[in-house]
């Protein structure tokens, strides 16, 4: 028995029919094919399945995709927009914040909801904050630096490029400078790292 | 991970919730479902359909209401935490509410669904305890209230009646001068706590409520009189689990849990009373 | 030789955009064309036998395709193949489990031996109809008595698993001079007992286990996608002796795999499975992914030794005889490289870094009803430098000489290497000879010492103390030998581990310039894509980004050992640079004969081959390679392309070490510990990444604290597993751990050209027993000497009220002073 389901993801409208047990997180990986948002445990706790319903971080994975009818929601998908990549990404990637990756969609959603409300987070309010993401690979040392940066890119170039909360809009771009918030792939910035680093 | 089937409805009235709750038997109302999507993905539970309220506005908001405040049932952790006028007023909820779960727990989960769902893990009905909260339901007959000191049977098992809905609680005003504090040590898997306590303390007014110990969040009324009677706040703990069955598991058993209780009693009244 | 490299780059990772876009391609994410899926029925029994199995009921629920059983596959899988018997008993003889093997199979047979063992598969259209119609199949179970403990499975009376192995025994192993050993401790003037438990642990992978299995009519051939860290072996041990079919016919392919630690070296049931069941489909894929609590059952724990040692030492602290004798629980059967672990991995390493002349170690390896337990991140080491650290603890503890002085006292001076153990804890039985080649432990103690303000604690104690805290500082000097492994040493004529461990690269140039390497090691979180991109790069002088870095596929790769053991760098590495050399050399030839220079006159540098002495007669890599490419002039007996394969068996294991030091406050009512912080300072010799380094040194130390602090896989005695998923064990969250600081030494292994060592696993070595020693400092006051792990705050409360109601006895247990004086 399914239903009808209206729901807008990344700013895509789309209209589905789910059976009522499926979960949102289901419904983004298989229905949709974002398969971005992953699932790593089930008991709601290791946050890998996080995306931004109406701008909030939710775990998918404790939400039926019906629940979600009528709401925008956000997946690390839509985080990029025009090739530019989204501060948090740009931080993560500067500060190997990341090592297999599972988490890092997750914990990028999760630090998107901390830094809307909190821009210039303490490295204890950001480990406070994603208590509801594991990370088995890191040690989360540079997570934290990942998000400090982050806060910094966005401090540094303007508001932070975070998704919709009222439905059905394209995402602002990320505003700053192209130093602040580079877009990737950037070999030229690469390239200038090698030189560095062979001589 | 996949739950049984069930059939979903979605309510957008009180009333509307109500009626379909009487159609059927086995139906279950979703609110954050943060605690209740966990147990039917493990199919612990298995209601033939569930009753979505999560869309009802006059269940969302916070509001004066007299000499207290009516928290509606779809109150996120989160909109309590964001609310500076009521954590202002009761110091020991951002502390407390900063201790359940994790930030996207906490922006979902419902006050509404702690109270109702009496999960016997939970912190918040300790809080609501301590805060002499009432419980607010709607069935056919109208709207009654509660207290939630005795609203809970036992394990997951509420006062609550086929038919009803918890729409809100209502907390009163603290006594003027009252201090609060939540001191808690928590089972680091599950974050539930090993023992959580909310304590108010005021001019001839004691509220000491204690999570994660005994069967249910309970009232410890042992210490409140014994504080009452004027014992200090090391005494009044000694009585932190008296008429309690005291759950054991292999993080904290019967023994120590006993001990972390009164501990915990007592840093909570010591801060409640010191400021 | 060792060949100067400059410190690697911090260069931002290659493999990075796809990750942080969510464009990922996990296990879980690929989707095929007809694809089915796979719900194991698991017992609820730790022990019990099979009397029948119903799968009518299920077999009608809707979407189902199949439903099968471990006899439907009995006569076309092998029991699953058990690739390491632990050769190498000292006294010569093959030790090990060779009369006493007992493997899974695809789906259990006739009996059960752990909770979660798999004894049914369905197979349908959704996961949703797998799953619900799982539920309706029935067994029909015969529940038998159940054992545990590594330990008790051993005595009298203990339930017996299987008929093979009395008294549970798996393996029994033993290394070093018994004789000796007797003899030193006897004549020590301190001697110290202690029981010591290394807690079973569950490794949690954010990504779980999983695989897909497809069957090809056309070929009769096989592909499975697997989350696994050794594609080319797994290849290797599911055609020959599962399947009994030619290499050729299986492919194994690793997509993203989102961390592992070990978990995903093994050959497991499911990776025949899905192979098997895909054949019976008519070649539908078959997908199984395991939910979080599954993993729990299904895939293998960590750990899990009971220990009891005899340490003999002079009233200076120096240690003169090291007694062990372990319990290594192996679980209901064994997991493909099981029995290594807890003895070559374990008992070559317990003399560490120090100069300790006497060590004898046993290890009794068991069967009991619990999850098979293999490799997990250190495998061996962690427990082996967990004996140590607690062992020089215990002995300044008793002979009131500073833990430092202690280690100082220890230590193997710098000009002992290369160092062969005294009493031969190097050599394999058929008398191949490793040595520690190189260690200058002081320089890291030091700086460790001088980054927490050692000598300034006692204030920090007292200050503490007003906090109603109880203040701790803890030690780890360790060493590690990763870089595994010389395949003479490793192999079965050796160590006993089924094949051999060195490691191939393969470099291709194309006409474009652009380089592909193809290595053997199977990157699943290391950085492999851009580590070896480094690597390739600095060798042919050509940009970062113009290297690809290809692995995990089995079709026409050249045979690679996978990724563990901290081996990536020391081998794979090596493999990388002994291909470019190969390429660099060829280049010469070819550009001389395109630049009518002669062979012999030809330097390579600066990404081109050139006359020595002319700079300005070059060829560029990638005009070297268009010309190798069209081949219109190429010098006589010459062949085509540039393209060159390298396989590097390397001549010695590598031996990081380093100090940490954990600082800790454990509440003096409630016994919680708080990590407050954490120094590691680590020689793993030069780095290609400093990132990356960094970042393995991170996570390994935060799985290492999880261990001390707050991990552990508990059953209770009938064999269920209490802390059955995350909410009854404690994965660490970001808010549990201080800033970790991080300084280095720098002493390049001698023993490859890169000067690399490895560090996968340093971190997780080291941290466990620095931890513990800081709590157990902590309580010292009190006179507690030893607290078993992990140290969760009932056991420290537990602790702490007994030795408060023993009067908190000061006998020799007074806080040790930070400068080192001796107290009596």
């Amino acid at each position: 028995m399914t239903q009808n389901l209206a729901i807008n993801v990344n700013g895509v409208a789309h209209s589905l029919e789910v059976e009522p047990r499926r979960l949102l997180v289901q419904l983004l990986r298989e229905d949709l094919s974002l398969t971005g948002t992953h699932i790593g445990c089930d008991t709601s706790q290791c946050g890998a399945c996080t995306v931004l319903v109406d701008g909030d971080a939710v775990k998918s994975c404790t939400m039926l995709a019906l629940q979600a009818d009528g709401a925008a929601v956000t997946t690390i998908e839509g985080m990029a927009k025009d090739g530019e990549l989204h501060p948090l990404q740009a931080g993560f990637w500067e500060k190997h914040g990341l090592q297999c990756g599972f988490c890092t969609p997750g914990m990028i959603m999760t630090a998107a909801d901390l830094l809307s409300r909190n821009p210039d987070p303490s490295d204890d309010e950001i480990r406070h904050a994603i208590e509801g993401n594991f990370c088995r690979c890191t040690g989360y040392q540079n997570i934290v630096a990942a998000i400090r940066e982050a806060a910094r890119i966005t401090a540094a170039g303007g508001s932070v490029a975070l998704p919709i909360d009222d439905g059905g809009d394209a995402l602002p771009p990320a505003t700053g400078d192209a130093e602040a918030a580079p877009a990737g792939p950037v070999a030229e910035e690469r390239g200038e790292d090698l030189t560095e680093s062979t001589r | 991970m996949i739950p049984a089937a069930f059939d979903y409805v979605r309510a957008s009235s009180v009333d509307e919730a109500l009626r379909l709750l009487n159609e059927s038997d086995d139906a279950k109302v979703i609110a954050g479902g943060q605690s209740l999507i966990p147990l039917l993905k493990f199919r612990l539970s298995s209601p033939s359909t569930l009753v979505d309220i999560g869309g009802i506005r006059e269940l969302a908001g916070i509001s004066r209401d007299g000499d207290g405040w009516r928290i509606g049932g779809l109150t996120t952790y989160r909109a309590l935490l964001d609310h500076a006028e009521l954590c202002a007023a009761y110091p020991l909820l951002g502390d407390a509410i900063n201790d359940i779960g994790d930030l996207q727990v906490r922006n979902k989960g419902t006050v509404g669904g702690a109270i109702a769902h009496a999960d016997p893990a939970l912190d918040f009905p300790a809080v609501g305890l301590a805060l002499d909260a009432e419980v607010l339901i709607r069935g056919a007959d109208g709207e009654r209230s509660t207290p939630l000191d005795g609203f809970f049977d036992g394990a997951f098992s509420t006062g609550l009646g086929a038919g009803e809905l918890v729409v809100g609680i209502r907390i009163p005003d603290l006594p003027a001068g009252a201090g609060t504090a939540w001191s808690s040590l928590s089972q680091a898997a599950s974050g539930y706590s090993l023992a959580g306590v909310a304590a108010v303390v005021g001019d001839g007014h004691v509220r000491v409520a204690v999570a994660g110990v005994g069967e249910m969040p309970y009232r410890a009324t042992a210490v409140e009189e014994a504080l009452a009677g004027g014992a200090d706040a090391a005494t009044a703990a000694a009585h932190a689990t008296e008429g309690q069955a005291v759950a054991s598991d292999i993080h904290a058993d019967a023994e120590y849990r006993s001990a972390l209780a009164e501990i915990q009693v007592r840093r909570a009244l010591e801060r409640a009373m010191g400021g | 030789m060792a060949v100067t490299t400059p410190h690697g780059a911090s260069l931002k990772r290659k493999e990075d955009p796809r990750f942080i876009t969510g464009a990922g391609n996990f296990l879980d994410d690929i989707k095929l064309s007809g694809m089915t899926y796979a719900s194991i029925l698991r017992s609820p029994y730790a022990h019990a036998r099979i009397r029948g199995i119903d799968t009518s009921a299920a077999a009608t629920m809707p979407g189902v395709v199949a439903v099968f059983t471990g006899r439907d596959m009995e006569n076309d899988l092998n029991p699953l193949p058990c690739a390491w018997a632990a050769g190498g008993a000292s006294g010569g003889e093959v030790g090990g489990v060779t009369n006493n093997l007992n493997t899974p199979r695809a789906l259990a047979l006739d009996d059960v031996k752990w909770t979660g063992e798999g004894v049914a598969v369905v197979i349908a259209e959704t996961l949703e109809q797998a799953v619900d119609a799982r539920e309706a199949v029935d067994v029909d179970w015969e529940p038998l008595p159940t054992v545990v403990d590594a330990e008790k499975a051993t005595e009298e009376g203990a339930p017996q698993l299987h008929e093979n192995a009395p008294n549970n025994v798996a393996v029994t192993w033993s290394v070093g001079d018994p004789d000796g050993t007797a003899s030193a401790i006897d004549r020590a003037e301190v001697v110290i007992r202690q029981r010591l438990v290394n807690q079973r642990l569950i490794p949690n992978p954010i990504d779980a286990r999983g695989a897909i299995g497809r069957w090809d009519p056309g070929g009769d051939d096989y592909t499975i996608w697997m989350t696994s860290q050794t594609p080319h072996i797994m290849r290797l041990l599911l055609s020959a002796f599962v399947f009994g079919v030619p290499e050729h016919k299986i492919r194994c392919i690793s997509p993203d795999v989102g961390g592992a630690f070990g978990t995903k070296i093994f050959c497991y049931p499911e990776w025949a499975l899905v192979a098997w069941a895909s054949k019976r489909l008519g070649g539908r894929p078959v997908k199984w992914y395991e939910t979080r609590s599954e993993n729990y059952q299904a895939t293998t724990h960590g750990r899990d030794h009971i220990t009891h040692i005899e340490v003999g030492a002079t009233k200076a602290g120096e240690v003169t005889g090291l007694r062990v004798k372990t319990y290594a629980n192996l679980g209901g059967r064994l997991s493909t490289i099981g029995p290594g672990i807890p003895t070559t991995l374990y008992g070559r390493l317990l003399s560490g870094p120090y100069k300790i002349p006497n060590v004898f170690c046993e290890v009794v390896g068991t069967y009991t009803n619990t999850v098979f337990v293999d490799a997990y991140r250190g495998a061996g080491r962690p427990e082996a430098t967990y004996v140590l650290e607690r062992a020089m603890d215990l002995v300044a503890d008793e002979t009131g000489v500073d833990p430092v002085e202690v280690r100082r006292r220890n230590f193997l001076p710098p000009d002992a290497f290369p160092h062969k153990n005294v009493s031969g804890l190097y050599r394999s039985w058929n008398g191949v000879e490793l040595a520690i080649d190189s260690g200058n432990y002081e320089p890291a103690l030091d700086r460790a010492l001088e980054m927490v303000g050692y000598a300034d604690f006692d204030t920090k104690r007292r200050e503490a103390a007003d906090r109603g805290r109880y203040l701790g500082i803890g030690l780890s000097t360790y060493i590690e030998m990763c870089g595994v492994a010389p395949s003479k040493w490793i192999g079965v004529v050796g160590e006993g581990w089924g094949a051999a461990m060195w490691e191939s690269a393969n470099i291709r140039i194309h006409l474009t310039g652009k380089v592909v390497l193809t290595i053997g090691t199977a990157s699943h979180g290391q950085g492999h894509e851009t580590t070896m991109a480094q690597i390739v790069a600095e060798g042919l002088g050509v940009p970062v980004e113009d290297v690809l870095v290809e692995h995990s596929d089995t079709s026409g790769t050249p045979f690679g050992y996978g990724t563990y053991g901290s081996r990536s760098a020391a081998v794979g590495g090596m493999a990388a640079y002994t291909a470019v050399e190969k390429i660099k050399e060829k280049a010469k030839r070819l550009a001389a004969h395109m630049l009518e220079a002669s062979p012999e006159d030809m330097e390579y540098a600066d990404g081109g081959a050139r006359v020595k002495g002319s700079p300005d007669k070059v060829k560029t890599i990638a005009e070297v390679a268009l010309a190798a490419h069209v081949g219109y002039d190429l010098p006589a007996g010459m062949e085509p392309y540039l393209d060159e394969t390298a396989y590097y068996d390397a001549p010695d294991c590598t031996w990081p070490f380093g100090t940490h030091i954990a600082v800790v406050e454990v509440d003096k009512e409630t016994g919680k510990v708080d990590l407050v912080r954490y120094v590691a300072v680590d020689d793993v010799g030069n780095k290609i990444n400093q990132l990356i380094v960094a970042g393995q040194i991170h996570g390994g130390i935060a799985q290492g604290v999880g261990q001390a602090l707050w991990e552990g896989a508990v059953y209770d005695d009938d064999g269920q597993l209490l802390s059955g998923s995350m909410m009854d064990y404690a994965v660490p969250r970001a808010s549990w751990f201080p800033e970790l600081e991080l300084d280095e030494t720098v002493t390049p292994s001698p023993i490859n050209a890169l000067g690399v060592k490895g560090v996968g696993e340093a971190g997780t070595i080291a941290s466990t027993p620095a931890v513990v020693n800081a709590v157990v400092d902590a309580l010292s006051p009190l006179g507690i000497r030893h607290v078993d792990m992990p140290l969760t705050p009932q056991r420290v409360w537990r602790a702490m009220r007994d030795a408060r109601a023993n009067g908190g006895s000061t006998n020799g247990s007074a806080n040790r002073s930070s400068s080192g004086e001796v107290r009596s």
